[in-house]
């Protein structure tokens, strides 16, 4: 009697658990679901309230057609998006790795200042240097150009990439170093062939945050790139959504979220551990 | 050249040894050319552009503290300020009410929990120029989800503006950023709480304390470098919030939610006085350095404790 008793308050606890997990799930995930179902609508039927959110009068792309019509075109976007993207990841990770080697493995003058030079950048808010990043740009003729956001959004990403690089490079016993030197590794043979495989789970790590960093960030491209063919997905669509180019067409705007957001969605399924693995690390510093 | 060679051999295997550490320095060398030029030359100027009127175009000139005089004087910059404090402690509590149980939520590891904690994390890895721009739709009167909804529903007697009025645009950004934040609170918060020894709970519980008094005895109290951390890192952002408020709603409506970063923004680059949004900059500057101190303070390790 008892047993049955517990059995079913076993039931009931799993069910009510189930039941707030699905509930709150879906409110998670529905705004998301809405926007990239409501995408495949027809243009006409796209400018209608979502609902339903699926298409009920066709199936369509012409949403996707359309954002090449606007201004220099989303494609044009698209590419100045990928392409700050994929050079943030390469220039923070090629920097990055660099130096945390040079952190971890070797000592030499000013070491500790010039960490905790790198680190205490996180205390200072960018949003309150802009301008002055906008005056050092146009000096060193970077103004307006994807190659200057790129160094700007390297930079935001060091603090952070630095520090995971020191510690996993910390984390290589010793012993594996010193038994690669009698083999007569130097230095750089040895950050490649010996070092790089055993850090490579940080190093997955801080490519994933610099990409969804730099393929984010809105304010600095923003201010930082003032033509149009120059702009990146999220200025781009902003201009968009604000009616730049004429009444605004939601269903446009739909897909060009869509087109934001899906990236960063297949990444982080894809490398869930590296991303939790990265908030870890931040969380327990 | 003859000194070193005339060296004994110990010493001799000293130089060597740190001339190969001085190798380190080039390592760094990119991070730190980096971080100098575009993060520790724009902090100076910020400081000496801040006691100049700076145009864009045309000469500046030093005209000593009178930008930060005319702080004082600056109602809307006070009102944006006060909007901001406003807004970042109202949206960090809804944030906190929502993560809090869902770290509960998913603290254990049980059938389906990996599966919950993944679809309450995706609207956090989604960007929030990207979020804003998915809720400026679903909030949009005509082509949106709520209003139309609510109307359809019989809850309202006719298509109601959400973002015409200064209430229901100001929740709907709560609503919008308690979405897309929740899911990483959860997360840190959900360390804090796997941190926590069991055989503590077990042992309280053994000894009849219920769950209210084993939260309020053991939970809270081992979780507060985490809760510290969470709470900052939530405020911090609440502080510099820009997007939501530019995407959403321009600042509207009538100005009522413009933040200290979008005043900022306002006077360097719509209205072009570098001079002066460098004056504001150094003012945002100081309340987030003083937090991160608060924040080193908090996240102190307790005495005798490692």
């Amino acid at each position: 009697m008892a047993e049955a008793m517990s059995q079913n308050r076993k039931v009931g606890f799993s069910l009510a658990r189930h039941s707030t997990g699905i509930i709150a799930s879906v409110l998670f995930l529905a705004p998301i679901v809405w926007t990239v179902l409501s995408t495949f609508k027809p243009a006409q039927e796209a400018r209608q309230p979502p609902l339903p959110p699926w298409p009920t009068t066709g199936f369509s792309i012409e949403n996707y057609q359309t954002l090449n019509s606007f201004g220099d075109g989303l494609w044009v976007s698209a590419q100045n998006s990928i392409y700050v993207s994929v050079m943030t990841v390469l220039l923070s990770v090629l920097v990055s790795v660099l130096a945390g080697y040079g952190f971890s493995r070797f000592r030499f003058p000013l070491r500790d200042f010039f960490f905790v030079l790198i680190l205490s950048t996180i205390m200072i808010p960018f949003q309150s240097i802009l301008t002055p990043i906008f005056l050092v740009l146009t000096k060193l003729g970077l103004h307006n150009t994807l190659t200057g956001l790129v160094c700007v959004y390297v930079t935001l990403q060091l603090p952070f990439s630095i520090f995971m690089m020191r510690n996993a490079f910390d984390a290589v016993p010793r012993e594996i170093e010193e038994a690669a030197r009698m083999d007569g590794a130097n230095n750089v043979t040895m950050l490649i062939k010996v070092m790089l495989p055993l850090v490579w789970p940080g190093v997955v790590t801080i490519a994933l945050f610099a990409f969804l960093g730099a393929w984010n960030e809105f304010l600095a491209a923003l201010v930082l790139m003032t033509d149009q063919s120059k702009f990146t997905l999220p200025v781009m669509m902003t201009a968009l959504q604000s009616g730049r180019f004429g009444a605004i067409d939601w269903g446009a705007v739909q897909a060009g979220v869509t087109v934001m957001m899906v990236p960063c969605l297949i990444l982080f399924l894809a490398l869930q551990r590296f991303y939790i693995r990265g908030l870890m690390a931040g969380a327990v510093k | 050249m003859t000194a070193i060679t005339a060296t004994s051999a110990p010493a001799r295997l000293r130089i060597g040894v740190s001339r190969r550490q001085w190798v380190g320095l080039l390592y760094v060398l990119p991070a730190v050319a980096l971080v100098t030029v575009f993060f520790v030359i724009p902090l100076g100027m910020t400081a000496w552009m801040s006691l100049h009127n700076w145009p864009l175009m045309g000469e500046h000139a030093f005209i000593g503290l009178d930008n930060y005089f005319a702080i004082l004087r600056d109602t809307r910059f006070w009102n944006a300020l006060k909007f901001t404090f406003y807004y970042t402690v109202i949206v960090t509590i809804a944030i906190f009410a929502v993560a809090f149980p869902l770290a509960i939520f998913i603290e254990k590891p049980r059938p389906l929990t990996n599966l919950y904690r993944t679809a309450f994390f995706m609207p956090a890895v989604v960007g929030f120029a990207s979020a804003s721009l998915l809720w400026s739709w679903l909030l949009n009167v005509d082509s949106g989800l709520f209003s139309p909804a609510a109307y359809d529903l019989g809850l309202t007697e006719r298509k109601v503006n959400l973002l015409a009025t200064f209430q229901p645009a100001f929740w709907s950004i709560i609503a919008m950023v308690v979405w897309k934040v929740a899911g990483f609170t959860m997360i840190i918060l959900m360390t804090g709480l796997q941190s926590i020894p069991q055989d503590l709970q077990e042992a309280a519980v053994i000894d009849g304390a219920g769950p209210f008094a084993r939260f309020r005895a053991i939970t809270l109290p081992l979780m507060r470098r985490t809760l510290a951390l969470a709470l900052i890192l939530s405020v911090a952002g609440s502080i510099l919030a820009f997007d939501q408020f530019y995407i959403i709603l321009r600042g509207g409506p009538r100005n009522q939610t413009l933040t200290a970063v979008y005043w900022i923004f306002n006077q360097s680059f719509v209205s072009f006085k570098l001079g002066y949004g460098a004056a504001l900059s150094m003012v945002l500057l100081v309340i987030l350095v003083a937090l991160s101190l608060i924040q080193l303070w908090l996240l102190r390790k307790p005495e005798g404790l490692d």
